[in-house]
């Protein structure tokens, strides 16, 4: 008897042909119920163990309040403090929670090698960019979360010095005053944007983090305006294409605590966003790929170049800086790309794009040169990175392992005092000229000497520029799968990536050359000794010829 | 000329297999080692690596073979016949002279093949394997149990893989020196081998030893072994007989 779809005929089926279409049909539903559920099932197991994060997230989507339907916020405020005044008037207790924070104080303690805990950040650290903030505090704190630090005196402990409409603001009006020490713009309409707050978008974030260093994507070089609105290549998670994440999706930010760290300003291996804490530290289908991951960042792989919609700064030639133009004035020069290559006040420039990053072994510790510290290597280094093949974490010195890191090496010429052999923190900004700050009126000298006194450092009067190399580890502008590194563009004898790491042996690049020599001279003597043997059976008559039936 | 079955089912396959698997080994090898580039990097890995595995299995396999066939024995090196082996290779065989060593069941290699394939099985196939597998499991110095540079282990590995390829080579030519060009080839295809009509006489009597050696009395008495004598010319008397009638199992009649 057949089965099957052709038997059923209606009219001449009997209770039996029913009986087997039943369970035929029932049949059918169950595979197909279970390779449908089947499929939702691999997808779940597959799927990344995500619900702090959807959890954490998705609560700030849902305003739970209508800030513009608020009284307080309708009266007009006679400056940015009464604004903050409203604001902790209903949120007692954040600002509590915000003098708690770095992006507070710019500074917080960190134990660095040989140097034990200090207390350290934009405060008072030295980089290769801009240098550091001291003597210069009415610009730099213009990204400061506060209004009015313009000097030592500012005063950490007034709740009423919080700015919290520059993380808060929803309508993108709100800027602060170039100089200002903090303080909004007259332009902005503090009404309207206290009225319109919520929590922090790439564009409250990126105000200060894009634009930090003076420009566009200067410092990170993975950081970039245009991550407000970017293609999958140029990054595969703030795509507005795609997955469309704002900066506080991955960096979970709980009582104003932001973690992730830069080590430009960090040193600890605490604190930090990883890309593990979504995707979990065995990400691919592939055991060899996921054990790469015991000593290869995540970044090393999918972050193949950065910079990739804008340039960032390379170099800093701080020693060319103070030539005028013709009429005394300071001057610029761009490059083809429309980057500044030269500007009186800073030196020359080199900005590069779609730059292949260096790579480092890190174990997520890194030393700094603070203003008290001699100079004893050249280039010096800014934020030294620890680590090694070697630095296996745990019983090592680090107790996580080393791991090789993409990093933007800034390379700058600064000034240095020749004599104390220590780095200069000069005075750069002032609001009027003749006030000795270098910008306005172009004397290392006394901008140094300005600079020192208010830093509490001697200066010896006798300066000069130095080398320096300051290490951004990479983390954002992550690629789409399709774009990251091939086994290849490591494991290859030319052109290796990693052809600056030779602390251990990489298979596919390395080799010891006497073992190759013999090993090819063998296999050449052998072929060459085969030939001869061949050729002599064939002359003397061949045994084989002869045997050959 | 006769042909003798000399290499059994199991043994060819081992051969082919192994044979499959060190050149699968070998290309790949060298591709991780970034002296060629016949596959995509990835995909040499996992060829490699799963060679590696099949052929750890084929090892456990032969292992078994070996020890429960008694066919280990082939491999005892023997330096008796060594040096008319050498001079068969450097000088008569370009004189058409005979093989020094004739081949037999229980003794089919010869003294250079029995020390070569000795070297191989006793020490370069379980450096490889030994390397090997520390290459894949103890590569990252992260684990408890762990290495503290892959230097060592793949400069090892990568010689060991040199003188297989060497072997290779030289095991490739040799196969050409048997009573034709490819009649080395066609024995490890088919395994029947051709023999002098001499030497099919001396592998019939060793076969018949063999029986004997297998056959003993329940007490070692001088008796009982003239018994055992009698037994085995009876049926060497009985088999002639056989023959002789054309009763022999499979013999045309």
């Amino acid at each position: 008897m057949k089965c099957g779809h052709s038997t059923f005929v209606p009219g001449i089926y009997n209770s039996k042909s029913m009986k087997k279409l039943t369970l035929i049909v029932a049949l059918f539903c169950t595979t197909h119920w279970l390779f449908a559920n089947n499929g939702i099932n691999k997808d779940s197991i597959r799927s990344f163990p995500m619900n702090e994060y959807v959890y954490k997230s998705g609560n700030t989507n849902n305003p739970s309040a209508d800030h513009s339907k608020f009284a307080i916020l309708q009266q007009p405020f006679a400056s940015a403090h009464d604004a903050t005044a409203a604001c902790l008037s209903c949120h007692t207790e954040r600002d509590k929670e915000i003098m708690a924070t770095s992006h507070w104080h710019w500074r917080r303690s960190e134990k660095l090698e040989g140097k034990g805990v200090v207390s350290l950040g934009k405060a008072n650290i030295i980089n290769n960019f801009c240098i550091g903030i001291t003597g210069s505090e009415a610009t730099c704190t213009r990204c400061h979360i506060g209004y009015g630090w313009t000097d030592s005196s500012f005063d950490f402990t007034d709740p009423l010095n919080i700015d919290c409409l520059v993380c808060h603001d929803k309508t993108g009006t709100y800027k602060k005053k170039p100089g200002g020490a903090g303080y909004p713009a007259e332009s902005v309409n503090l009404n309207f944007v206290s009225q319109h707050v919520g929590s922090p978008g790439r564009e409250n974030c990126g105000v200060c983090h894009f634009l930090g260093g003076g420009g566009n994507n200067v410092k990170h070089g993975d950081l970039d305006i245009a991550m407000l609105d970017c293609s999958r290549e140029v990054d595969v998670h703030m795509t507005t294409e795609g997955e469309n994440m704002s900066c506080v999706d991955c960096h979970i930010t709980e009582k104003h605590q932001i973690p992730g760290k830069v080590y430009a300003l960090s040193s600890e291996n605490k604190n930090r966003t990883t890309c593990e804490q979504c995707h979990t530290d065995k990400p691919h289908q592939s055991t060899i790929l996921n054990e790469h991951g015991l000593r290869v960042a995540c970044q090393t792989c999918h972050i193949p170049e950065y910079a990739k919609a804008n340039g960032t700064k390379m170099i800093w030639d701080w020693s060319t800086a103070g030539r005028l133009d013709e009429h005394g004035n300071p001057m610029h020069e761009n490059d083809a790309d429309g980057n500044h290559n030269y500007l009186s006040i800073k030196g020359n420039f080199v900005y590069n794009d779609h730059v292949i990053p260096e790579y480092f072994w890190f174990n997520g510790i890194a030393n700094h040169q603070l203003i008290t510290d001699k100079i004893t290597t050249i280039p010096v280094q800014m934020n030294t990175l620890y680590g090694s093949y070697n630095d296996k974490g745990a019983h090592q010195k680090s107790h996580a392992p080393a791991k090789i890191w993409p990093v933007k090496v800034h390379r700058g010429k600064q000034i240095y005092d020749t004599v104390n052999m220590t780095l200069i923190q000069p005075k750069l900004w002032d609001k009027e000229s003749g006030k000795g700050a270098y910008w306005t009126d172009f004397d290392w000298n006394k901008a140094a000497e300005l600079g020192m006194a208010a830093c509490g450092m001697p200066y010896s009067g006798e300066y000069g520029f130095v080398e320096t190399e300051m290490y951004w580890p990479l983390n954002h502008q992550v690629s789409p799968a399709s774009e990251s590194l091939k086994c290849i563009d490591c494991h290859s004898r030319p052109n290796s990536r990693l052809a600056s790491l030779n602390d251990f042996y990489l298979p596919g690049r390395d080799f010891n050359p006497i073992v190759e020599t013999a090993g090819v001279s063998l296999i050449l003597v052998s072929i060459i000794g085969i030939a001869f043997h061949a050729f002599c059976r064939i002359v003397f008559g061949g045994k084989c010829k002869i045997d050959n039936p | 000329m006769k042909k003798v079955y000399l290499y059994k089912k199991f043994e060819r396959f081992w051969h082919w297999g192994q044979s499959l698997l060190i050149f699968a080994l070998l290309i790949t090898g060298f591709d991780i080692h970034g002296t060629t580039h016949f596959f995509e990097y990835g995909q040499a890995v996992t060829i490699h690596n799963t060679s590696a595995w099949a052929f750890l299995v084929l090892i456990v396999f032969a292992i078994f073979w070996h020890v429960t066939t008694d066919e280990w024995k082939q491999y005892l090196p023997t330096v008796k016949n060594m040096k008319a082996q050498l001079d068969y290779y450097l000088v008569g065989i370009f004189a058409h002279a005979p093989h020094p060593v004739k081949k037999r069941t229980l003794s089919k290699l010869n003294p250079l093949q029995r020390i070569t394939y000795f070297a191989l099985k006793i020490v370069i196939i379980p450096t490889m394997v030994i390397t090997g597998l520390m290459y894949m499991y103890f590569n990252y110095p992260i684990m408890e149990f762990e290495i503290e540079s892959l230097e060592t282990v793949a400069i090892i590995h990568t010689m060991g893989a040199y003188l297989l390829l060497t072997f290779l080579i030289i095991h490739l030519y040799l196969i050409t020196t048997g009573h034709t060009l490819t009649s080395n080839l066609k024995a490890m295809i088919t395994g029947w081998e051709v023999v002098d009509d001499e030497d099919v006489k001396d592998i019939v009597e060793e076969a018949v030893e063999v029986t004997g050696l297998k056959i003993r009395p329940i007490s070692r008495t001088r008796q009982s072994h003239e018994e055992l004598e009698e037994l085995v010319l009876d049926a060497l008397h009985e088999t002639e007989t056989k023959v002789k009638n054309k009763k022999l199992k499979g013999q045309k009649k």
